[in-house]
């Protein structure tokens, strides 16, 4: 494995030297908010110690990343392909328009995150958060899914106001007791069916093993799901002049 | 169902010693105006439908059509012309926000129309650009704050930031696959490549057949991120953050789920028949240090090797916006006047927000050059250039370029009707339908945008040999070589002009 010390690195240095790195295993060691680590990388290793910041694995076109602590905002912006586990918590809009790939964040989950994910084909993007999230979760979202778990949340709502504001595709699970009363009108949600639990089993089982956090914990409270209604939202919204 | 009010804005004349009742024009409306009536060996029309976009005029082999403004009229009224009480009645039965297409159509002053250019009479003669050498290249981009010699003396030319080069200072403006058809896209990059300029994919993603015309291309990345991935920021010229669209400034972009098909679907890399929803805002900026961050991440993403256009509306504050894109870490700012084209926006947005491109375009190059950066940025003016003499004065105003959309669709064929929003265009321009796009011949629109901006080219070289001007790099910015006609005090010390007899 490659070790590179960041310590005190500029940012265009420590992401040129993850570049040209002939080995594809990297270990980045005392990160401290460097930005655009691993942007439109593919088929490396990145294993960060300390803080990476904002746009952290931005257009990540495949490979992982694995950090060691927490990350700061917009990580896996606009990604297509690839893995991003945080072990601690990510800032805001974690998977803006994320179009493949995973994001894993054992922690909690800033604003908007998840917004405008979208999915294409075998493109199937996946956001799942251990913890909470703040507000405007999956706002636009086209597609893709997004899990939040609120592990350490004792069944309460895992997620601040106004999810799903404008969604017009893919899924979102909640793990939680009751649903949030803010969701739009252009969203169905319901208590999860078995059906919809096992199009999501392999991911819960990949979060778990990733982490070492026991399955039988994750299913012990219900889960809800949160769909679109029409993948048309605005179709009369206009008149032709 | 009650009475539609609307009375139909044009009428049909069709001259009946001529029609042979071919039905070419029946075959030719995708509005599906004409008909024939088998009974009477006749041709009818259903004027209701007519949006008076010539292309049976156009075809009619004996002449015979000639599509006229209908002169049914309410009862005339100075406040409520017949235009605002249609829009009432559209709005009473439907309920909709109005939306129309193309450029904003209202009488508001046409600057352009106002400069006056100069020419050499005696002293500093003028020069022949028959005769002569002429500079019609540019190249945009960030330009070196001083001169630095190799070690044995010679100018460094390896050390520059990326630029574009240009052979003559027109790019074709961002206009995505999906607002317009594959042929027209095919055809703006065939041309950018024989004219050594640039085509925009606007931001619907880049179809893969038009990958090897990268070289000619810049890459658009707009709030929906809609086809961007690592292939699409590296094959293009250079990357352009789409802030805003003249068009429609502060708000998004939305293409019905109708339009997403085939192709369309692939190259946005979304599903067949879901909205492609682009959000008024980017969303993770919020300050001129969020933009410069997704400057920084997309030149991350592409090794610093290509410049990033910062593109946005002309609006109130353009100046002190501008001002912060330049040091963003944005190579160009593209600025786009309240005119520009678009395939649909809101009638009220397009016709009521934004300012004139000539006094934003003066207000931000002065406005640099004050602030010393004007180096940080070249500046390209969209959004109403018509003719090669709006061209010339933009550059004496301080645009490095200007991008033309309008322009080149009417070379394309385009007839300006304004309703590229229903997808119908019988040009075979604005529409997805298989048998409307083959009516674009792309051998014959790649020509005629090539004989266009060639035209344009000459007729700058006139213009500037008549000033005595042999660069476009003496033009840029040079407003000694205009001079106003009828305009007031304040207008003309925005554009930094003096009056016409100063």
């Amino acid at each position: 494995m490659f070790r590179i010390d960041a310590d005190g690195k500029y940012f265009q240095q420590l992401n040129e030297e993850i570049r040209v790195a002939q080995d594809s295993e990297i270990l980045v060691e005392h990160c401290m908010g460097q930005r655009y680590i691993g942007a439109g990388v593919s088929g490396k290793h990145l294993l960060i110690r300390g803080v990476p910041g904002n746009d952290l694995g931005c257009y990540l076109d495949g490979g992982t990343i694995r950090v060691q602590g927490n990350a700061q905002d917009q990580t896996g912006d606009t990604m297509n392909a690839g893995a991003i586990v945080v072990e601690g918590s990510s800032g805001d809009a974690t998977g803006y328009s994320m179009r493949g790939g995973k994001i894993f964040i054992r922690g909690n989950a800033g604003y908007r995150v998840g917004i405008h994910m979208k999915a294409y084909r075998e493109h199937q993007p996946l956001i799942v958060v251990g913890g909470e999230t703040g507000s405007f979760l999956g706002e636009y979202q086209a597609g893709g899914t997004i899990i939040v778990l609120g592990l350490d949340s004792g069944g309460k709502i895992p997620v601040g106001n106004l999810s799903c504001t404008g969604m017009h595709g893919g899924r979102m699970y909640l793990r939680c007791r009751e649903l949030p009363k803010d969701l739009p009108a252009q969203v169905k949600a319901a208590r999860a069916s078995a059906q919809d639990m096992a199009r999501i089993d392999g991911f819960l089982d990949d979060f778990c093993r990733t982490f070492g956090i026991r399955k039988e914990t994750v299913l012990s409270e219900p889960f809800f799901v949160v769909m679109p209604n029409t993948s048309n939202p605005y179709r009369s919204l206009y008149t032709f002049n | 169902m009650g009475i539609n009010y609307n009375v139909p804005e044009y009428e049909v004349v069709r001259d009946p010693q001529r029609c042979i009742a071919c039905r070419v024009c029946e075959r030719q409306c995708a509005n599906e105006v004409h008909s024939y009536d088998p009974k009477t060996g006749k041709m009818k029309s259903d004027e209701s439908k007519c949006v008076n976009c010539h292309r049976c005029v156009a075809l009619c082999p004996t002449h015979a059509l000639k599509i006229v403004k209908n002169n049914d009229t309410y009862r005339i009224n100075a406040q409520w012309s017949n235009e605002a009480i249609g829009e009432i009645y559209r709005q009473a039965e439907t309920g909709g926000m109005l939306l129309s297409s193309m450029g904003n159509p209202k009488p508001y002053p046409i600057y352009w129309d106002k400069m006056l250019l100069n020419a050499s009479q005696v002293t500093n003669p003028s020069i022949d650009p028959l005769r002569e050498p002429m500079e019609t290249k540019t190249f945009l981009g960030k330009k070196p704050d001083h001169i630095e010699r190799d070690s044995e003396g010679h100018i460094r030319t390896d050390n520059l930031p990326p630029q574009l080069k240009l052979e003559v200072p027109i790019l074709f403006s961002a206009m995505s696959y999906g607002a317009i058809s594959y042929n027209a896209h095919e055809c703006l990059a065939r041309a950018a490549r024989a004219l050594g300029t640039y085509y925009n994919t606007g931001e619907g993603g880049l179809h893969e057949d038009f990958y090897k015309y990268g070289p000619n291309t810049i890459v658009q990345v707009a709030s929906g991120r809609f086809g961007v991935h690592k292939g699409y920021l590296e094959a293009g010229a250079a990357i352009e953050i789409k802030i805003g669209q003249g068009a429609k400034p502060g708000i998004g972009g939305h293409l019905p789920g109708a339009k997403i098909v085939g192709d369309i679907s692939r190259t946005r890399m979304i599903p067949e028949g879901s909205d492609a929803i682009s959000p008024a805002p980017h969303h993770d900026i919020y300050s001129i240090e969020d933009l410069r961050q997704l400057v920084y991440s997309l030149k991350e993403a592409t090794e610093y090797k290509k410049p990033v256009i910062v593109k946005i509306a002309a609006v109130h504050n353009v100046a002190a916006i501008a001002s912060g894109i330049a040091r963003s870490g944005a190579d160009i700012i593209a600025i786009d006047g309240f005119r520009s084209g678009t395939g649909a926006a809101p009638t009220r947005i397009r016709d009521n927000v934004g300012i004139p491109i000539e006094l934003a375009l003066a207000a931000v190059d002065s406005r640099l050059r004050q602030e010393k950066i004007r180096n940080n940025v070249s500046l390209i003016a969209g959004g109403s250039i018509r003719n090669s003499a709006d061209v010339v004065k933009a550059i004496a105003l301080g645009a490095d370029a200007v991008y033309i959309g309008t322009a080149a669709l009417l070379a394309l064929g385009c007839h300006l009707c304004r309703t590229c929003q229903t997808g119908k265009c019988n040009w075979g321009i604005a529409t997805q339908r298989p048998d409307l796009v083959k009516r674009l011949n792309p051998d014959i629109g790649t020509k005629r945008l090539i004989n266009l901006v060639s035209a344009w080219k000459h007729e700058i070289m006139e213009m500037m040999g008549g000033m005595g001007i042999n660069s476009i790099e003496a033009l840029r910015g040079n407003r000694l070589m205009l001079r106003g006609v009828g305009l007031n005090d304040r207008e003309l010390k925005i554009l930094g002009i003096k009056h016409a007899g100063e």
